[in-house]
This record gives C-alpha cells, sequence and structure tokens, in this order.
C-alpha cells in the first residue's frame, strides 16, 4: 500500500470526501513526508488532468480545499436523476448580512444594522442555523457585543476558494458574476426556483 | 379588517430609498430630498393603512427626510451656529446609502456565485451544495415595495362604481388566502394585474394584496419580475429550492 502513487491516493480521498479535501487532511493519510505544499501541487495536477480530459466530473478549487464535481455543462442531465434533493437558495435580506459580515469580519450585530438600516437578529439566527456564519468572540466595547465571522461552508456554498476571493467594494460597480454557461436544457419539470422576503 | 398580517419586514427603510432612486431613474448623489420625502411619506402611508407591522426605522428615517428637507428650505445664514458645526444631513445620508447599495451590490455578486456553484453537483451526501435542479428563467425578485407599487397603481384606476362597495365583510383575509392558495395550486403561476382585476371591489383588492403578503410570509407563493420594474408574477413555491432566511 505504501508504494500507491500518491496522486491516486489523493484521487480516491477525494472521491470519499464529504466535503472539500484540505491538503492539510491529505498529509494526515499520506504522511508527514509529505509537504503540504506538495500536496496542493499534486491535487491541481490532478484538477488540471480532469479538465483536459474530457470527463464527466471537474476538482474545483473551493473553500480552501478540493472537491470532485460534476462539469456545470452536465447540470441538466445530473439535475433529470437528481432532482429530490433541495437546494438551499439564501433570500435578498440573508445574502446583503453574508456580504456585510464577508467584508467587515468580524461583525458586530450593531454594525450590521447601521449598514443595512433594519433589524438583522432573525437573519443572523438563520445565517448560524446555516453553518454560514460562527460567533468569532466578543468586542472590547461597551457591552462586550458578539462578534460575526464567517465560515467555511460559507465559501463553500459560495464556491469561493478563499476569502482572497471576493472582489473589492470598489470595484464591484459593474462586474458581472461569473455566470455559468447556458447549457442545453431538457425541459424539467419547471422547478419553480426563486427567493423571496 | 381583523386580520393584521404580520410581516417579517426584512427591508429597512434604505431599502425604500434606494427603490425610489431607481425608480426615478436617479444618481444616490444627486438625490431631490424634497421630491424622495414625499414619495417615501405616500408608501409609508400606505404601509399604514394596510395594517402592515411597521419596523420602527422606517419612522426614524421619516423624520430624519422631514428634517432634512425643511433645512434645505431655510437659507444658510437661519441655521443656528450649533445646526452648522453638525454634519449635514443630507450628506450623511447619502454617504449611508452609497455604503449600503455596494454592499447590495455585494451581495447580487455572491448570489451569482452561489447559482454558479449549484449547477456543479457534489456527491448526494455533500451536505449544502448537492444538487437539484437549478435550471430556471431569468428573473428579478420583487421587492415588498414592489408589490406596493402594483397594489396603489390598481387601487387608483378602480372606477368610483367599484369603490362604492355595498357588501361588507364578505371579503375576509383569511378566505383570500385559501383561494389563492387554490388558484396557484392549479395554476402554478398567476400575474398579479390578473388576481387583482379579478376582485369585484376595493374591500377585495385589499383583502387579496394581504392575503398575498401572508402566503409570501409562509413561503408558499414566490413572486418574481421578468424585469426591473416589470409585471409581477405570483408563483407557487414548489419546494425544490428551501429559501433559507
Amino acid at each position: 500500500m505504501s508504494e500507491a502513487d500518491p496522486k491516486r491516493i489523493l484521487e480516491a480521498l477525494l472521491f470519499v470526501s464529504e466535503k472539500p479535501l484540505l491538503a492539510a487532511q491529505a498529509q494526515e493519510v499520506l504522511g508527514a513526508s509529505f509537504e503540504v505544499s506538495q500536496i496542493r501541487q499534486l491535487l491541481t495536477e490532478l484538477s488540471q488532468e480532469y479538465a483536459e480530459g474530457r470527463r464527466g466530473l471537474r476538482i474545483l478549487e473551493v473553500a480552501e480545499g478540493f472537491q470532485l464535481v460534476t462539469d456545470p455543462e452536465l447540470a441538466p442531465f445530473v439535475s433529470k436523476l437528481n432532482r429530490r434533493v433541495k437546494t438551499v437558495r439564501l433570500t435578498r435580506p440573508s445574502l446583503e448580512t453574508l456580504a456585510v459580515i464577508a467584508y467587515r469580519q468580524p461583525a458586530t450585530r450593531a454594525e450590521i444594522e447601521q449598514i443595512r438600516g433594519v433589524d438583522v437578529s432573525g437573519v443572523l439566527e438563520t445565517l448560524l442555523k446555516l453553518n454560514f456564519i460562527r460567533v468569532s468572540g466578543r468586542k472590547e466595547a461597551v457591552g462586550r457585543p458578539i462578534l460575526y465571522s464567517t465560515t467555511r461552508e460559507f465559501m463553500e456554498h459560495f464556491g469561493l476558494k478563499s476569502l482572497e476571493d471576493l472582489p473589492s467594494l470598489e470595484d464591484l460597480k459593474g462586474i458581472v458574476p461569473p455566470q455559468p454557461l447556458p447549457a442545453p436544457q431538457p425541459q424539467n419539470d419547471t422547478a419553480s426556483t426563486a427567493q423571496t422576503d | 379588517m381583523a386580520y393584521k398580517v404580520k410581516l417579517e419586514i426584512f427591508e429597512g427603510p434604505l431599502d425604500l430609498l434606494l427603490y425610489l432612486v431607481k425608480q426615478n431613474h436617479l444618481e444616490i448623489t444627486q438625490i431631490p430630498i424634497a421630491q424622495v420625502t414625499d414619495q417615501y411619506l405616500k408608501y409609508l402611508e400606505l404601509m399604514q393603512a394596510l395594517d402592515l407591522d411597521i419596523a420602527g426605522e422606517f419612522l426614524v428615517m421619516a423624520a430624519t427626510l422631514m428634517q432634512i428637507k425643511s433645512r434645505s428650505l431655510l437659507p444658510p445664514d437661519q441655521l443656528t451656529p450649533a445646526e452648522l458645526e453638525e454634519p449635514d444631513p443630507a450628506q450623511e445620508l447619502i454617504q449611508r446609502l452609497m455604503e449600503y447599495s455596494r454592499f447590495k451590490e455585494a451581495a447580487q455578486w455572491l448570489s451569482g456565485m452561489e447559482q454558479g456553484r449549484q449547477i456543479q453537483f457534489t456527491r448526494p451526501s455533500a451536505g449544502s451544495a448537492a444538487g437539484a435542479p437549478a435550471l430556471e428563467e431569468e428573473y428579478v425578485e420583487a421587492s415588498l415595495f414592489d408589490l406596493l407599487t402594483a397594489f396603489s397603481q390598481f387601487m387608483g384606476s378602480l372606477t368610483p362604481e367599484m369603490v362604492h362597495e355595498v357588501i361588507r365583510d364578505e371579503f375576509t383575509v383569511e378566505g383570500r388566502i385559501a383561494a389563492l392558495k387554490e388558484l396557484i395550486q392549479e395554476k402554478e403561476r398567476v400575474s398579479l394585474q390578473e388576481l387583482f382585476s379579478k376582485a369585484a371591489g376595493k374591500l377585495e383588492v385589499v383583502a387579496t394584496f394581504l392575503a398575498l403578503l401572508e402566503l409570501i410570509r409562509q413561503k408558499a407563493a414566490l413572486v418574481r419580475q421578468s424585469q426591473l420594474f416589470g409585471e409581477i408574477w405570483v408563483i407557487r413555491n414548489t419546494g425544490s429550492v428551501e429559501v433559507a432566511g
């Protein structure tokens, strides 16, 4: 077993990982003789091989790790098989609150409310429940208010490699978010996906 | 109207102001405060008339707007030294609106990322990002203010005969909730215009509108627009998407 090609081992680990595989986790498996940077390099190579190989799968760099996903172009087909699964779509108030936390973290509730101009306690509860934010401490100020930060699940949900992936607020005006390719659409029974407040 | 729609309004006064800025095709930096204040107060009145549960923040903002408006009417030499020393409340408000609109853009960007992410399926056990049909037409989400605009426009277009309501208490909000639920069960989607024009009179329009707000709150119905300020559609929430937050 110790003779196995590390790249093949990594591929197997990606297949069984429920969450994005972190290089540090892979190191625990491969042993300390592999540097984390070396493992990242191998994972990146593997990801390129998948991208070039015309396979149905891709290796995505997300939430500081790597994850095996289906090629977005194949989404119409995959969703035909897989239609019972629910998607979590955040409402606009949740997205806005998350945006404030992501850019200003750690942030207190009062700071978020100052920006959004409306009570956010209900929204914070939902975001905590979804694990997209966490309590990261208390601010050294009057009343020692709770501080909130985003989590790795947040990055995973939005497909961010790391927090550095967030565009700067000044640059945002006019940036069109990377839209998925319009894939061939087999008619599915109108999944009304939308959000509302 | 006995039925009080307890809407969890997550949209605040800043949202309403930005909505008005867009509706008037204005730039945030050039808001004519007097005009916007009047419009803002109209929406506030409408929300109060409908007995919606309005957040206190809306009233605070109304006071701020009126303060800015009255101050702008005074020649500068009429301001007291204390007032002159204070930061200009109009500038402060514009700063807040600019800052908030940047975060709205960030939220928009995140939403695009979320959509892109959701057509990359992971193994079904892999948690939050596990896949579902993410194929949908382009749409703009209708806000509470879009609904209020459509509602007040329709009310304004009612003919006098329709306004003279004779039959009282026939249209309860509870009754309309049930009817509306049935309708979207049957049809999947119905335009707001159609919904209103089917109503027999003013009272029924109001009851229908409140029923719609309640269904939205219960997440049984969704409202969408084909474009910004476009026609509004009421759509059955089929449950393929869990609307969080």
